[in-house]
């Protein structure tokens, strides 16, 4: 050890450099969010829960062409389907796991008539087993309670397209 | 209220004495509860962060119900005792650990001329039962029967044995400066003012003194007995519950002890800091509460108290832990050459009446 290196070590500069950091840390604005009463803000493409959407006649946008199911990375998407009374294409099954999905947002990007969609909605939980299992009329009710909010989103995101 | 008082005297001794102990022992347990919550708040603060606001106590003060829900918690929880534990020590351990935290605050002057046992050789005393509380520590690891448990014990062990040493020796500088081993005595000799009390001639020491203080409550940055980074938790690995609870109780209590002892061998104990600069007949002293406060008192060891459990706080917030052999050197090639040389530079200035020594 040289002679300054042994008179910093007993002077304990370095210590008291980094005691004096944290001194004043201590009096530096805290940048905790309070959670439940105060929010971070939130991108239009944020993507929480699944909602299946209408479209304003009322008839389901989803043609079951299972693009969704086939470009879902976790696999999370089952769909089956059938011909309707009026002859056309509509799935029978539409469930999503959301304990395998990952959120990546493909299926919303691979579907054709933007019937999938990703809302905003990150505040959810589940009490009992097999509610992780998103149904075909679970997702048209979430699409149908949100709507607004997810037109919103596609119109605010639209021009990045 | 002479009744009362005279009701109070008429008690007999061991009375007078439970009591005390009782209220002590009340009061200790409640600080150690506020402590680690400000332990937690300061921690925060200095890592820009707020530390726990959520349970409140009648919608008052967000975060003082924190300890509380914390000890019903590991009250409600099971205490495991593992099948190849040896269970008598295993239960003995946290207990062990416990009682000299406790025990060793009947010596420590609380108030002018008060201590709940004036002990002529209180200092022997405490070196004492600071070491005993190890031992908690080491039958605590090796009664679990498990090797990180075994290996936090062994730390812990040669950790104590090596900042022991130093404190001792750190000691021996303030019994050279009061001449009595009297815990009383100690804090009436630094009468004066605030560079009458010990840390300004024996400053070196009363860096060692808290170092090893910190090192021997197994505080952050010397806390390798626990380190959850390679031996999970280390000696308390196999407890839970309340037996954890006590473990962690008797380090908080330790924590509250090596900082009173420091601000009694140090800092003037419940000596005032103004006592040098006012003159005892000054007319600030006949003011009804602001007199009561300049004067030395109780208040004045309770805030030197709670200054250095402030420091051990900083402490933690500030370093990353040492490693182990870089403990052992510091211990044994800085710490205890540094009291050598300074009890060396003492013995000059009592030979030469320098100091505290001039008169």
């Amino acid at each position: 050890m040289s002679r300054a290196s042994i008179i910093k070590t007993f002077l304990l500069s370095e210590l008291l450099k980094g005691m004096w950091l944290t001194l004043r840390t201590l009096f530096r604005p805290k940048i905790t969010i309070n959670y439940p009463e105060e929010k971070t803000p939130q991108s239009a493409r944020f993507r929480g829960l699944h909602a299946l959407r209408r479209y304003p006649n009322g008839e389901e946008r989803c043609i079951a062409c299972k693009l969704c199911e086939a470009v879902c990375p976790a696999l999370a998407i089952t769909i089956e389907s059938d011909a309707s009374d009026d002859g056309t294409r509509r799935t029978t099954r539409y469930d999503i796991d959301l304990f395998k999905c990952i959120y990546c947002g493909f299926c919303e990007e691979a579907c054709p008539v933007d019937a999938i969609v990703e809302t905003r909605i990150h505040e959810y939980h589940m009490e009992h087993r097999g509610e992780n299992i998103m149904t075909k009329d679970k997702l048209l009710a979430v699409g149908e309670r949100y709507e607004a909010m997810i037109n919103a989103d596609k119109a605010a995101d639209a021009r990045y397209r | 209220m002479d009744a009362l008082l005279s009701f109070w005297n008429s008690l007999p001794d061991f009375v007078h004495s439970t009591l005390f102990i009782l209220a002590l022992t009340i009061v200790l347990i409640v600080s150690v509860a506020l402590l680690t919550l400000w332990e937690r708040k300061l921690i925060g603060w200095m890592q820009v962060r707020r530390g726990p606001n959520r349970v409140a106590i009648f919608g008052l003060l967000p975060g003082i119900g924190q300890p509380f829900a914390d000890v019903i918690k590991l009250l409600i929880k099971e205490v495991v005792i593992p099948a190849k534990a040896n269970k008598v020590l295993f239960r003995i351990a946290p207990a062990i650990a416990l009682i000299p935290a406790f025990a060793t605050w009947a010596v420590i002057p609380i108030a002018p001329g008060f201590a709940i046992a004036q002990v002529d050789a209180g200092l022997l005393y405490v070196l004492s039962l600071t070491s005993v509380g190890v031992y908690g520590v080491i039958l605590a690891g090796w009664a679990s029967n498990s090797k990180y448990a075994f290996l936090g014990a062994m730390r812990s062990a040669a950790q104590i044995v090596a900042y022991e040493i130093a404190m001792g020796f750190a000691l021996v500088g303030v019994l050279m400066v009061s001449g009595s081993l009297n815990l009383g005595t100690i804090v009436e000799q630094q009468r004066g003012a605030l560079f009458a009390w010990n840390w300004f001639w024996l400053f070196p020491l009363f860096v060692v003194y808290f170092i090893s203080g910190v090192a021997e409550t197994n505080r952050a940055p010397f806390d390798v007995a626990e380190g959850e980074s390679e031996i999970v938790a280390g000696f308390h690995v196999e407890y839970s519950g309340i037996a954890f609870a006590l473990f962690f109780l008797a380090e908080y209590a330790n924590m509250i002890l090596v900082a009173a002892l420091t601000s009694v061998f140090f800092l003037g104990g419940w000596l005032s800091p103004l006592e040098g600069y006012l003159a005892a007949d000054n007319a600030l002293f006949q003011v009804p509460l602001l007199g009561l406060f300049l004067n030395s008192g109780l208040h004045w060891l309770l805030a030197k108290t709670f200054f250095f459990l402030c420091v051990f706080l900083w402490l933690r917030a500030t370093f990353p832990r040492y490693r182990y052999d870089q403990i052992m050197r510091l211990g044994w090639k800085v710490l205890i050459p540094v009291t050598i040389v300074w009890i060396a530079v003492e013995g000059l200035m009592v030979y030469f009446k320098i100091g505290p020594w001039s008169v």
